[in-house]
């Protein structure tokens, strides 16, 4: 077969098969993103909420999930979720092993990874909200949900956008170590090719290429929002 | 859970170390060489090596570290050209590629941070090393390396860091590093949580020893940006 006959989409071409890769990589990197909003946006909430326990529960997290290698907390995540799940199903009189699904589990630990770095994002932004806006907001009878909603959220949203663009391309990458748990993302399809048709360069190459262009593509979309975002702000610059 | 079984455990966990360390350091420092050339590239104002220097970040940091180290170490090895030059020697070892992996991946982020600091280092004086008339040589000795490093050592840190976490990687090909000998006791004692965990620790340990020391290195450089005593 050619050298790029394989990446064809015809019969023993492997065009096809890449391209959905590419989407269930896509898939599981935006699940962990979200995930990874939820668990930020928990963590910065504790560490800006005075308390000092729940500032120590959030400093912590922070501190353990950004010093810990993305892969092993894959690991954790995948076999520490399967064995928790097998131990409670034997509760219940079911013997056997029970697995969580890869996506799942992948989703998850990206998500807790994200989710360390995200608290630091937000917990920025929410500071750079000047604190007369704040006291207005109060002023004229603001409730704390109507607050959060009018006045913090959308700004906290804007000032975070650039940092959330860069660490969604950091999911992006940390998806592929979801690979080890057989999940069929790009990394996965990849390995799987390389395997089956003895052409390891070409695959992994190919990967590469793939991850390069989602990366590239997905960064002009976080761009073009941070443009809409940020219309009607004067700058210091530019 | 016996108190044997994790002595033994964080062991055999620590006898892995030194591997770990080893790739960490040669690809920080292999890296830095490799960044401090493509930064020159980047800022020479020569047009086709500015290009590559670009290209070359964009390559490195937008695709993941797993599958530049799988072309390195799967993907070259097998190329007939490859396992028939001289290169087969150096790439055959794992060791060998994932130094070498590691390396291109944080020379590229390195050279962003070099980028940056030399961005910082304030006009006025590099003006004013001109007009005392020193060579370009010098200017970079005295004034510009040291006002530099300086502005990089914050990110630096992180770098190093996030690099002693990218280590975890070798693992799938075939080293026995920390987490590999973490998992192949998991498999074999079928004991869940407690190989990780102290694996988990060991990493923790290490990124902050030197978290701390980078920190301490930078107060050190820095003696006039402490806060004064009232």
């Amino acid at each position: 077969m050619g050298d790029l006959a394989i990446f064809g989409f015809g019969p023993g071409g492997w065009g096809l098969a890449l391209l959905e890769g590419a989407l269930m990589t896509l898939l599981v990197s935006a699940c962990g993103l979200l995930i990874g909003a939820a668990v930020g946006g928990l963590v910065a909430w504790a560490r800006l909420s005075g308390r000092v326990f729940a500032g120590g529960v959030g400093q912590a997290y922070a501190a353990l999930f950004r010093g810990l290698p993305e892969l092993l907390i894959i690991y954790f995540v995948y076999f520490g979720t399967s064995t928790l799940l097998t131990e409670t199903s034997r509760l219940f009189g079911y013997e056997g092993f029970v697995g969580v699904p890869s996506f799942a589990a992948g989703a998850l630990a990206v998500g807790a990874i994200s989710g360390a770095y995200q608290a630091e994002v937000f917990r920025a932004a929410y500071l750079a909200i000047s604190r007369g806006e704040l006291e207005a907001a109060v002023s004229v009878g603001m409730n704390r949900a109507l607050l959060f909603r009018r006045i913090i959220a959308p700004q906290v949203l804007r000032f975070a956008l650039p940092a959330l663009g860069n660490l969604w391309q950091v999911a992006l990458k940390d998806s592929s170590l979801i690979s080890v748990t057989g999940l069929t993302e790009l990394m996965r399809i990849a390995q799987v090719g390389a395997g089956s048709t003895h052409r390891p360069f070409a695959f992994y190459l190919g990967g590469a290429v793939l991850y390069l262009v989602m990366t590239v593509a997905t960064t002009r979309v976080f761009d073009i929002a941070e443009a809409r975002a940020t219309r009607g702000m004067r700058r210091a610059t530019g | 859970m016996d108190f044997d079984f994790i002595s033994k455990t964080f062991v055999r966990l620590l006898a892995a170390l030194p591997l770990t360390l080893s790739v960490w350091f040669l690809s920080v420092v292999l890296g830095g060489f490799i960044a401090a050339g493509v930064t020159w590239m980047r800022v020479s104002g020569v047009k086709p090596l500015e290009l590559f220097a670009r290209a070359y970040i964009l390559v490195f940091r937008g695709t993941p570290l797993l599958i530049q180290l799988f072309v390195v170490y799967y993907g070259l090895a097998s190329l007939p050209a490859v396992r028939a030059s001289f290169a087969w020697g150096f790439l055959r070892d794992a060791f060998n590629c994932a130094a070498l992996s590691l390396a291109l991946c944080t020379a590229a982020y390195q050279a962003e941070i070099f980028r940056g600091a030399l961005l910082a280092v304030p006009h006025g004086q590099v003006e004013a090393a001109r007009a005392c008339g020193m060579s370009r040589l010098l200017l970079f000795r005295r004034v510009i390396f040291p006002i530099a490093l300086r502005y990089a050592l914050p990110a630096y840190s992180t770098e190093m860091i996030s690099m002693v976490k990218a280590t975890a990687l070798v693992s799938l090909i075939t080293l026995w590093d920390v987490l590999s000998v973490a998992l192949k006791i998991r498999n074999d004692t079928l004991v869940t949580y407690l190989p990780l965990i102290l694996a988990g620790a060991i990493y923790f340990a290490v990124n902050y020893i030197i978290g701390a020391g980078l920190l301490a290195l930078e107060r050190r450089l820095s003696p006039h940006l402490k806060p004064r005593l009232t």
